[in-house]
């Protein structure tokens, strides 16, 4: 069950929001109600599932209302009409006390500039969340000692915000988003203010955070990059509108409308499509087989070089059409006349870091996993047309 | 065509019998409140010998701020006892200090409260700059019809004139908090009190600070003021020296004024930064 469903979420910024909900339930633009009515619509009927445990983005540039649709899952600011469902209850309707357990207890939030308390100390942050809930202090202490830990600062317990630097700031921030370890973590672009390398390390160690914690994380950017590599789906943002919701793959391969298509057409693809995206099934053989079997094999499937593989799928070596020949006219065995030495990659490894690779070799690449199973093979051709945009060949497995 | 006179000052006059006529009780029981606070403040600075007083005065001086400061206070405070302006000064400060007093107490809240509201600000910020603007002199009338001659009208005029600088640095020290941080307070489930006293309080201290120390200064220079409808004191030597054109006694008691000022002002700034 989703852990978070919104219906049909709505914010009007203005005098009297009624009246341009009413013109917005008859179809009236965006663009009309501003003209008509000097209204702005923030979020205009959003509709989605949160699922637990996953990442779920939210993307759009500056003004497209994502910050606000963010701000309405903890009601930091009001919905105008629509329902926001956490585990079936109505956030919309808690009153005021019924809120603040939300807030305390289900789901945090981080700030795009850290927004840490510059009076109270690294470690009196991170309880913040856990002494408003009036815990003792020895407690809140201890989990949030804890919680720095989480994001590597222990020793720093005692310094105050600006002692740290903005990567360590925003640290403390999750850190504090974490400590009373809610449900839900709503990010606002978390790592917009961050230098592009402290950012990627950040995102890294997010994704490490979120394997070891399976956190529902909902996380904001306005960077398509950041987007495919943090998100398990992501949700497109134009003038209040989702225009699409889908998984990074989705997204690229098959783009809504105009406007997302517009947004991928700028992706590097080479630093989002990663090794298994581009592999196609590698044909194996066993080496007991012998050399009279790989050849047939290779007529059969029209290749020239086939992978040797044990019982477990583990890759031996590789053997080429000449090599299964000379093992026929001399009695070899295949595992005699096989390539060992055959250039691989990771399943994950994105297509920029294996470039060199490509050109130095005349072999195909290898899909190596960390068991050394084979997964596929990315031959020359694959990595030109994905870069030109191609279809994507359907993952193969070994 | 000849318009009449709008009759203002009829009006007033009655508004201010009718509230001596119908509240005479409360303003007594205000009097007795502000007579008691003064007679405390008084009797603490009074009952102690001066020459001890001086000492300790130094000695906090020289705790809070700097030796400079400590040399300053011994020096100004020898001066006003050698010029035997002892006991009016402390019968001032006495003055001060209530008006100062109270002007926090109420002061802080009303900030608080328009910080909180923008329509509580837009009512109070009209009177402030009413309570600023308007000659002391004539809320001195009124608050002698209210509550006689003697010091406690001297007190509510001072805090009249003393009590917005506290309630407007209080109100923009709250409203300065930067939006994001008081956002995190609130995504984090506190109750308003929780906001106050754990982020706004803390943030806007320094603003606050600043407040209560032009509310002291102001309040300090209502002295001479408050001696015209019988407030005893350095200022009453003040006033008594301009009508009787005696110019040394004058100088004498404006001096002891200024090494007043400039104390109370150096010691309350300092203090806030020790505590900051």
């Amino acid at each position: 069950m989703a852990i978070l469903e919104v219906k049909q979420l709505t914010k009007i910024f203005g005098q009297d929001p009624k009246r341009a909900l009413a013109m917005l339930n008859q179809g009236a633009s965006k663009a009309d109600i501003l003209k008509e009515t000097k209204m702005t619509v923030g979020v205009n009927k959003a509709e989605f599932a949160i699922e637990e445990g996953e990442i779920f983005v939210i993307m759009g540039l500056s003004g497209s209302g994502k910050s606000t649709l963010l701000r309405m899952l903890n009601r930091l600011i009001e919905p105008t009409a629509g329902q926001i469902l956490f585990n079936g209850t109505d956030v919309v309707k808690m009153t005021p006390a019924q809120l603040r357990q939300y807030r305390r207890k289900n789901i945090g939030m981080v700030f795009q500039k850290f927004a840490l308390f510059p009076h109270r100390t690294v470690l009196e942050n991170v309880e913040y969340g856990l002494e408003v809930q009036g815990m003792e202090k020895k407690k809140r202490q201890e989990l949030a000692r804890k919680a720095l830990q989480l994001v590597g600062l222990e020793g720093w317990e005692h310094k105050r915000p600006d002692e740290l630097s903005g990567g360590m700031q925003q640290r403390v921030g999750l850190a504090r988003g974490l400590a009373n370890d809610p449900d839900i973590l709503l990010m606002d672009e978390a790592f917009s203010a961050l230098d592009p390398l402290i950012r990627k390390d950040m995102q890294h160690e997010l994704l490490e955070l979120q394997s070891k914690m399976k956190k529902t994380i909902v996380f904001i950017t306005h960077d398509l990059d950041e987007a495919l590599r943090i998100g398990d789906r992501i949700a497109l943002m134009k003038d209040g509108v989702i225009v699409q919701i889908g998984t990074p793959e989705e997204i690229l391969t098959n783009p809504a409308d105009p406007y997302v298509q517009r947004f991928v057409e700028d992706v590097d693809m080479s630093k989002v499509l990663t090794a298994a995206h581009i592999m196609y099934k590698a044909e194996t053989i066993a080496p007991e087989r012998g050399p009279r079997v790989a050849l047939q094999l290779m007529r059969d499937s029209e290749v020239s070089t086939l992978y040797v593989v044990d019982k477990e799928k583990r890759l031996l070596g590789l053997v080429t059409a000449d090599a299964a020949s000379r093992a026929l006219k001399e009695n070899l065995s295949l595992e005699e006349v096989m390539e060992r030495n055959v250039p691989r990659v990771k399943p994950d490894a994105y297509l920029n870091e294996f470039f060199e690779l490509m050109a130095e070799t005349r072999l195909p690449v290898a899909v190596v996993d960390d068991e050394l199973k084979l997964r596929g093979v990315i031959i020359k051709g694959a990595v030109l047309s994905a870069l030109a945009g191609n279809t994507i060949p359907e993952a193969g497995g070994a | 065509m000849n318009i009449a006179k709008i009759p203002l000052g009829d009006w007033v006059e009655r508004f201010e019998d009718w509230l001596t006529g119908h509240f005479g009780p409360l303003f007594d029981v205000i009097r007795l409140i502000i007579q008691g606070i003064v007679d405390a403040f008084s009797f603490v600075l009074m009952s102690v010998p001066a020459l001890a007083l001086i000492v300790l005065i130094a000695a906090l001086a020289y705790w809070i701020g700097k030796w400079k400061l400590a040399l300053f206070a011994l020096i100004g405070l020898l001066l006003i006892q050698n010029l035997g302006l002892w006991e009016p000064s402390m019968q001032s400060l006495a003055l001060v200090l209530t008006a100062s007093l109270i002007s926090i107490v109420f002061g802080v809240p009303i900030g608080i409260l328009c910080a909180r509201s923008n329509g509580v600000r837009n009512v109070v910020t009209p009177i402030l700059d009413f309570m600023q603007t308007m000659p002391a002199f004539v809320y001195l009338l009124p608050a002698v019809s209210f509550f006689s001659l003697g010091v406690v009208p001297g007190v509510i005029a001072s805090i009249i004139f003393a009590i917005p600088p506290t309630i407007r640095l209080t109100n923009l020290g709250i409203r300065q908090v930067p939006a994001d941080l008081a956002e995190a307070a609130d995504a984090f489930g506190s109750t308003p009190s929780q906001k106050l006293f754990k982020l706004q309080l803390p943030l806007a201290m320094p603003s606050i600070m600043a407040g209560i120390n032009q509310t002291i200064m102001l309040a300090l220079s209502m002295v001479v003021i408050s001696s015209m409808i019988g407030a005893q004191g350095v200022g009453a030597y003040v006033y008594r020296a301009v009508t009787q054109a005696k110019t040394g006694v004058g100088f004498e008691a404006g001096i002891a004024i200024v090494i007043m000022a400039i104390l109370l002002d150096r010691l309350t700034q300092h203090a806030f930064k020790k505590k900051s």
